[in-house]
């Protein structure tokens, strides 16, 4: 399938990855290969099965909803960017 | 290169139990060893002081008369296991810096056994890769070379610093992560033994997610005795892994030397690909007659939807990647790049951060699973992954183990395959099945090429039986009786 430049930059939006305008066109190309490629699973058929969404069939256990960890806000923040008094910090959201 | 980085793993835990060396004489043969082939860009982290202060501990433990099971004995770790107080990177810009205040259990339970830490191994950012080129820390050099051919090759990926630490004896052994194909795949590279295990084996707790119905740790080593050994310091169930497997860990050394005798091997036709080298089919052949001369019946296969692994996989792995990888996100950890807006923050951050691999998987996950394409694509891959598990199922009705090549060719030069995508996915055509349905494979080194590069074996086995994958690997090991030496290490050319 082929994609345009203007899908590639949609995409890009949602992912939150800044794309330079002078590589949107070379990315359609690339993305629109693999999709392609991708696209003979349509001769599979796939009427009657169900979508297999982990492995070994393994049901997820159950624990106690309790408190097992924490209380180091200070290892937590140890790699911020850019922390103060406890909270990690980012460009005012709200005016 | 000393004699001590010479044994194997399980030579070495013998001979510290004997006390014919120290741990920390074992441990500085492989940080010289390592030293003298930095060229090689094997880690992204060394780390001496550890690794002497382990060993030290490791002596002290021994004097004592209280050692720990892999006491004193050097490994490497893949820069994707996060490490208590050590960088860990992914191999990615985004990571810049970040020091985890905390082990993952992998890492930890080998750690608890008295291993050495010798460093950090390179690999693909993010693991995303089939050759070892996409690091934002360089690529690394493959030890071998093909004979009168000088040009560097790629030692296969993702785990490519840790195969050649393996093999070029830079460490006793290391741990890789195998997501569809990466610790089998640069094994058969580098003539090692990658074992990937049942998915659920080993906890992925600590280890930075790529995609994780497929992510598996496993152990990498220069015999089928040494990966029993490391799996079973690896492996049990982790209650902070919920898909951790609450099973019992077998003692795998215990068993590998069982044989094969009435083990059922099957053939599946469907690996026979278009284009197989002749010398890779020979030697595929001569693992069938090395095991059915060794007892075991050999039983020819179908596994019908083989063609259609490569593309589920690379529906399924880049949508579970464009979830997990957006918490990198310029506000925790790792870089950040300033804007005028959060928004623009994380735009820029990533934009920046991510490689050209990792952009475009995280660009086409984004893409499946967006609004109006998700039933088109990430829900019929789903299906057709459904479709390949049950080709495995009913070939296990008939046959114990399978038994295919681990790649479709030896380690090819670097800057090959680079501006092809799909070409360089190709590498993983025969590992991403087995990675699909969760199923545990080994790579074995078995031959090497007409240009005197090491190609390796595979043997998928039924989930959880990593016994009988081990059994029927160490009969090919015996009978392969790979001896070779990598190019650097003065192996022939």
């Amino acid at each position: 399938m082929s994609m345009d430049k203007a899908t590639v930059a949609r995409i890009a939006t949602l992912a939150r990855i800044k794309v330079p305008e002078e590589e949107l066109e070379h990315l359609a190309g690339e993305l629109g290969q693999i999709l392609g490629w991708v696209e003979q699973l349509g001769e599979v058929d796939t009427a009657d099965v169900e979508p297999m969404t982990g492995v070994g069939g393994v049901s997820l256990p159950w624990r106690k909803d309790e408190v097992t960890d924490g209380g180091y806000p200070e290892r937590i923040l140890s790699n911020a960017p850019g922390a103060e008094a406890g909270f990690f910090t980012v460009a005012k959201v709200v005016e | 290169m000393s004699e001590l980085t010479r044994l194997t793993l399980a030579e070495a835990r013998d001979g510290l139990g004997r006390g014919d060396f120290s741990a920390r004489e074992i441990t500085e043969a492989h940080l010289s060893a390592i030293e003298q082939a930095r060229s090689l860009n094997m880690f992204i982290t060394e780390t001496p002081e550890r690794a002497l202060a382990d060993a030290g501990a490791a002596d002290e433990r021994r004097a004592r008369g209280e050692p720990l099971t892999l006491d004193g004995l050097p490994i490497a770790v893949k820069d994707l296991f996060c490490t208590d107080g050590i960088l860990s990177t992914a191999a990615s810009h985004i990571l810049d810096g970040f020091v985890p205040p905390y082990e993952s259990t992998v890492s930890a339970k080998l750690r608890d056994a008295g291993t050495v830490l010798l460093g950090k191994t390179n690999l693909d950012e993010f693991a995303m890769g089939s050759a070892n080129v996409t690091s934002y820390y360089g690529e690394v050099e493959n030890p071998w070379r093909a004979r009168g051919d000088n040009r560097r090759r790629v030692p296969g990926g993702s785990s490519g610093g840790s195969a050649a630490a393996v093999a070029g004896r830079c460490a006793l052994a290391a741990i890789g992560t195998d997501t569809g194909g990466s610790i089998r795949q640069p094994a058969a590279f580098c003539g090692i033994v990658g074992l990937k295990p049942t998915y659920g084996r080993c906890s992925r707790w600590g280890i930075i997610a790529f995609a994780s119905s497929l992510d598996q740790a496993g152990p990498m080593t220069r015999t089928v005795r040494d990966a029993a050994i490391m799996l079973r310091h690896m492996a049990g169930h982790d209650p902070k892994d919920s898909t951790s497997a609450p099973r019992e860990v077998p003692d795998f050394e215990a068993v590998i030397e069982s044989g094969v005798r009435g083990m059922r091997i099957g053939i599946p036709k469907e690996y026979r690909v278009d284009g197989m080298s002749s010398e890779l089919e020979a030697l595929w052949q001569q693992g069938v007659n090395w095991l059915r001369a060794a007892g075991a019946e050999i039983v020819e296969v179908s596994l019908p939807h083989t063609r259609y692994a490569l593309p589920t996989y690379y529906i399924i792995a880049p949508a579970e990647a464009s979830s997990n990888l957006a918490r990198y996100d310029g506000v925790r950890y790792g870089l950040r790049v300033e804007g005028n807006s959060v928004q623009e923050m994380y735009e820029n951050t990533r934009g920046e951060g991510f490689g050209a691999e990792v952009r475009r998987r995280v660009l086409i996950g984004t893409y499946v699973l967006s609004a109006g394409y998700y039933d088109a694509y990430y829900l019929k891959a789903q299906k057709v992954r459904a479709r390949i598990a049950q080709d495995f199922a009913r070939a296990y009705e008939k046959v114990d183990a399978i038994l295919t090549p681990t790649a479709p060719t030896a380690a090819f030069p670097i800057g090959e395959k680079m501006d092809d995508p799909i070409a360089m996915y190709l590498n993983d055509v025969f590992t991403v099945p087995a990675s699909l349905a969760g199923l545990p494979a080994i790579s074995v080194p078995a031959g090497l090429s007409g240009e005197g590069l090491p190609l390796g074996l595979q043997l998928i086995g039924r989930a959880f039986d990593e016994e009988g994958v081990l059994r029927a690997a160490r009969v090919l090991e015996e009978a392969a009786e790979f001896t070779a030496l990598p190019t650097m290490l003065g192996g022939s050319v």
